[in-house]
């Protein structure tokens, strides 16, 4: 056992605390290769990470970089950057501490590349971005230890290979660097460990003590939850009680305009003025620092917020945690709930608040999960090659490389370990020509080898352009949101671009939460004022959909066949009884469809269970069959039990459309036109390197000067459908977005036994599903056919003639 | 041939679903914003090297517009290469697909703000051209009579009952009509752009391009 020294010892006596297991444990492997820590929030498992860095710093002293810390949060940097001076400074160690994240001055950023502090804080972005310099080798030089913290939230993102692309780098520059791992509670730690270690090295896995038991349960209301919608306004009361009750309460919505709305509501219902404050992604970062601050300080007494307080800050006095809709994901729920009560040894305290009556039956079932400590999560597959493209492009922005060296360091990633060289190879061949079947333009080719065999830049000032769009994080485009007045106006937040083109002037929306009047649209900013009105038209940004998990759903399928429901509250019971009553409910084995005319259009809810994603695929391939048939269908929408599909003719023989062969054969054929893969594709491209996010002349050109990703899409599946952009995009969709693998479990499951009913009305399963987001449209003759009814009304109406 | 028919002082038109404009009565097809060897340019300047298809694909719908129309004279209205550099570059295949598309056609090419210069390709090569009652020209003009012009890429959004439709589009007046862009690597500027809705008079009309063109009013909002 390696001892405290004598300087800790006496300060963790001075703070009358005991050195934890698992952080001594940490202190006596400080030589592992890798090492992984699992450990639930208020654990002390920041200092469990740093202790032997601060150990070693202590006891010798040590020229330029020593330890970086990676964490997803930049907010998660300049916290651990305040909890990590106190003991330094209390201390009197001869450390310097500095972070680095996006947020950082230019200034500080270049001193920091000429001289690294001892500790630097930072996220996988900065990181990667550090490692495109030629100076890296100076940079990193002397670095012993690196620390990622909430790795189960990177390990479940391409932000998390690249990160790990990036360690490779790093490994390869200081070849005795040791890796730390910190992580919540997860259902496959050996995966993580896998994704950890410099691939073969082991990856030693440390427990801690998992705590006490959550106090978990559904909160009480007065009133019922409504028969669909998202906004839980009945809640507003119960939800202040306990809000008075306790002294911080955090206050969890699953999307950004759920939060706005819900804000907004108990802002009106504040009758005791409770400071409350709101937290989320699309709020002006000077608006959220101030609520991080104040929170901090102890200001507030609750905040609305989305998963960006899913991770880290530690806030010590947070005694609830209120969950509003259903959490879809038990891992995420429970990880969730350990964001209360940060005293180790002391049970966190959650409440959940369904949002709509299908929610309450969610809600249940997450909850006897939770409880039962049954985990949830699938295992994700190989490295992206995308992420890859662009490691190899970050690669080569920092100066001349040996792809055989490059191959090797790729393949001790744990991800890219399995990598063929011949896959390799293609995305070198893609980021050095473009890898199209048809060779043109090779002079200027974007790299290029020497005759020594090196690549290089072809234009070494590709550089900054390269730079410009390091990361894997995928924005929906977004304008900033001011306050219009002479000097340029207070910035709100953002909002999407899809959302701005769809406002006209007088239309109000929330944001921070209060009305704001769409006024302008003024280079790229759109311009608003402050609105007095009590109802607001919703800002429909989007936040982290969560896809509900195989066995939750299994859970809800199996309550809805129970006779009667005590344990679900009475109008929950009552309306599943109704759904009996007027239609049916899903069953296992069986597979229903109902069928109803609702806004001009037929619909068809097709309950699957089959989660959100492969939901979604059977959506888009229902709705090309039925587009074969002449049904005319105009889009769909999927839920992680639905799927709602409407048109402009119903569907009257529903065996052939779900006949497994043919919807298998079709497959590849039929995803290649669809939306969803555009989108994929513009996700994978950019990532790749072959859609520039950002250019050094950015918009000055002019709208018109930019294409859609679409044109590329449809012009490479034209002209060059073997090509590499297009196979990453059809595996990618087929991890991501199709899941074509539950489609055929769920086939086999219901085999010919498809209940169709028509109905003349919506069904009260059916009506949530009106209020989800994420319409797919579908682009077939029903398009023509609505465009030339609209142009006909247009044109009586303003008294034209064609 | 699926057309929408529209009239500019006098002369009958039918605006195509392919984005080009058809003029009977002079057996004359105009295209504009070609954008050939986008994907060339691009590349020369150190971006992402696009898929080099777009000539490619470009010309073969130009290709089949000749071959329904049957047209004699053709104006390409500007844009119809990238640079000038571009131009030069236009790989030997692509030189004579080209020509062989002029056999026995006047060909017009109209200078464009990306192509300002002549280029080495048969044809006669003008900074505007007048055949009354209208002129073609690349960027329209705002004292314009019977003008015909392109550069804008305009492009329309229509809220229907069920979703909203966006297509490059023909803006129409009593004194000009703007082309949508031709060329496969174009994006649009929608109707409701400042620089469009002051252009265009207030009961201007627009022509959404696809499988059945349709005409609607110009949107403004």
């Amino acid at each position: 056992m390696t001892t405290l020294p004598p300087r800790f010892a006496d300060w963790f006596a001075a703070k009358g605390w005991h050195i934890h297991p698992h952080q001594q444990a940490m202190l006596d492997r400080a030589d592992a290769p890798a090492l992984l820590l699992i450990a639930p929030t208020g654990g002390g498992k920041t200092l469990a990470g740093f202790l032997p860095t601060l150990v070693d710093l202590a006891s010798q002293p040590h020229a330029g970089l020593h330890t970086l810390y990676v964490s997803p949060l930049k907010a998660l940097a300049a916290d651990i950057k305040r909890n990590l001076t106190t003991p330094v400074t209390e201390m009197d160690l001869p450390i310097r501490i500095e972070d680095r994240t996006g947020d950082t001055p230019a200034t500080r950023k270049r001193r920091q590349r000429a001289d690294p502090p001892h500790i630097l804080l930072t996220t996988p972005e900065s990181l990667a971005l550090l490692t495109s310099y030629p100076d890296a080798p100076h940079i990193f030089k002397g670095l012993k230890r690196v620390i990622i913290d909430e790795i189960h939230a990177l390990a479940e993102s391409k932000r998390g290979d690249q990160l790990m692309l990036a360690l490779g780098r790093l490994q390869t520059l200081c070849p005795d660097l040791r890796r730390v791992g910190l992580s919540a509670t997860v259902e496959d730690p050996a995966a993580i460990a896998h994704g950890l270690a410099r691939h073969p090295d082991p990856c030693e896995i440390l427990m801690a003590d998992p705590g006490p038991a959550p106090d978990i349960a559904m909160l009480t209301t007065d009133a019922a939850p409504p028969w669909s919608g998202g906004g839980a306004k009945y809640a507003i009361p119960a939800v202040l009680e306990q809000v008075r009750q306790h002294k911080t309460t955090l206050i969890f919505h699953n999307t950004r305009a759920q939060a706005e709305i819900f804000f907004h509501n108990l802002w009106l219902a504040n009758d005791d003025a409770l400071p409350i404050g709101i937290h989320h992604g699309s709020l002006d970062r000077a608006q959220r620092q101030k609520v991080e601050a104040a929170m901090v300080a102890g200001q507030l007494r609750a905040i609305v917020c989305t998963g960006t307080l899913d991770l880290g800050i530690d806030w010590g006095d947070v005694d609830l945690i209120i969950q509003i809709g259903a959490p879809k994901n038990v891992k995420r729920l429970v990880q969730r709930i350990g964001r209360a009560n940060h005293r180790y040894n002391a049970p966190s305290k959650a409440r959940l608040v369904p949002a709509n009556r299908f929610e309450v039956v969610e809600c249940v079932a997450a909850i006897e999960a939770a409880l039962a400590g049954e985990l949830d999560g699938d295992p994700r597959g190989p490295g992206p090659r995308d992420v890859l493209c662009q490691h190899i492009l970050i690669t080569a922005a920092a100066g001349p490389f040996d792809a055989d060296a490059l191959y090797a360091e790729v393949t001790t990633v744990g991800a890219y370990s399995a990598l063929a060289r011949a896959d390799f190879d293609a995305c070198l061949d893609f980021v050095a020509t473009g890898g199209y079947a048809l060779r043109r333009y090779d002079q200027w080719q974007r790299l290029k080898q020497a005759p020594d065999g090196t690549w290089a830049l072809r234009d070494p000032r590709g550089d900054r352009r390269i730079r410009m769009n390091i990361g894997t994080i995928q924005d929906t485009d977004t304008l900033k949101v001011r306050m219009k007045n002479a000097r340029g106006g207070k910035p709100l937040g953002e909002i999407e671009e899809g959302f701005a083109a769809s406002l006209t002037p007088g239309d109000t929306f929330l944001i921070g939460g209060q009305i704001v009047r769409y006024d302008s649209l003024r280079e790229m900013t759109v311009q608003v004022t402050r609105d007095a009105a009590k109802k607001p038209k919703i800002a429909t940004f989007m936040g982290t959909k969560f896809a509900t998990s195989t066995q939750l759903s299994q859970r809800i399928l199996r309550l809805f066949q129970q006779e009667t429901w005590p344990e679900l509250p009475r109008h929950t019971a009552d309306w599943l009884a109704l759904q009996r009553r007027v239609s049916r409910l899903p069953e296992p084995g069986r597979l229903l469809i109902e069928c109803f005319p609702h806004d001009g259009r037929t619909h068809h809810a097709v309950y699957g269970f089959a989660g959100r994603n492969a939901m979604q695929t059977l959506g888009l391939l229902l709705t090309k069959r039925m587009e074969e048939l002449g049904l005319d269908p105009l889009g769909f929408l999927a839920t992680d039990y639905a799927t709602l599909i409407w048109g402009l003719e119903p569907i009257t023989d529903p065996a052939p459309l779900f006949d497994i062969d043919a919807l298998r054969d079709g497959l590849d054929r039929w995803l290649a036109g669809n939306a969803v893969m555009k989108r994929t594709f513009r996700a994978s491209a950019t990532i790749a390197g072959l859609i520039d996010r950002n250019t050094p002349t950015a918009r000055k050109s002019g709208r018109q000067a930019t294409f859609s990703s679409d044109i590329l899409y449809d012009t490479l599946a034209k002209y060059d459908p073997d090509h590499l952009m297009l196979d990453i995009t059809r595996e990618e969709a087929m991890r991501g977005l199709v899941d074509f693998g539950r489609i055929e479990d769920m086939a086999a499951r219901i085999g010919s036994r498809i209940d169709l009913i028509t109905l003349d009305r919506l069904t009260p399963l059916a009506a949530p599903l009106m209020l989800e987001v994420g319409r797919v449209p579908v682009k077939g003759m029903a398009e023509e056919r609505l465009l030339a009814e609209e142009a006909a009304r247009l044109m009586a109406t303003a008294g034209l003639k064609p | 041939m699926n057309g929408c028919d529209i009239t500019l002082h006098g002369a009958r038109l039918t605006a195509l679903g392919s984005g080009a404009l058809w003029w009977p009565a002079h057996s004359l097809l105009c295209v504009s914003d070609l954008h050939l060897c986008k994907s060339e340019r691009m590349a020369r300047r150190g971006g992402p090297g696009l898929p080099p298809y777009e000539t490619r694909d470009t010309l073969t719908r130009l290709a089949a517009d000749l071959d329904h129309t049957q047209a004699r004279t053709v104006v390409c209205l500007g844009d119809s290469f990238d640079d000038l550099q571009a131009a030069r570059s236009l790989p030997e295949e692509d030189r004579l697909w080209i020509t062989r598309l002029q056999a026995g056609r006047t060909w017009v090419w109209i200078e464009g703000n990306h192509d300002p210069g002549p280029i080495d390709l048969g044809g006669t090569h003008l900074a505007e051209l007048a055949l009354p009652p209208l002129t073609f020209r690349h960027i329209a003009t705002s004292d314009a009579s019977g003008e015909i012009s392109g550069h804008y890429h305009p492009k329309v959004t229509l809220p229907t009952r069920a979703s909203r439709i966006t297509r490059p589009a023909f803006l129409l007046d009593d004194d000009r009509l703007i082309l949508p862009a031709y060329g496969t690597y174009t994006g649009g500027l929608r109707s409701n752009d400042g620089v469009l809705a002051q252009l265009m008079q207030p009961d201007a009309k627009a022509v959404l391009t696809g499988p059945v063109p349709v005409q609607v009013p110009m949107p403004r909002l």
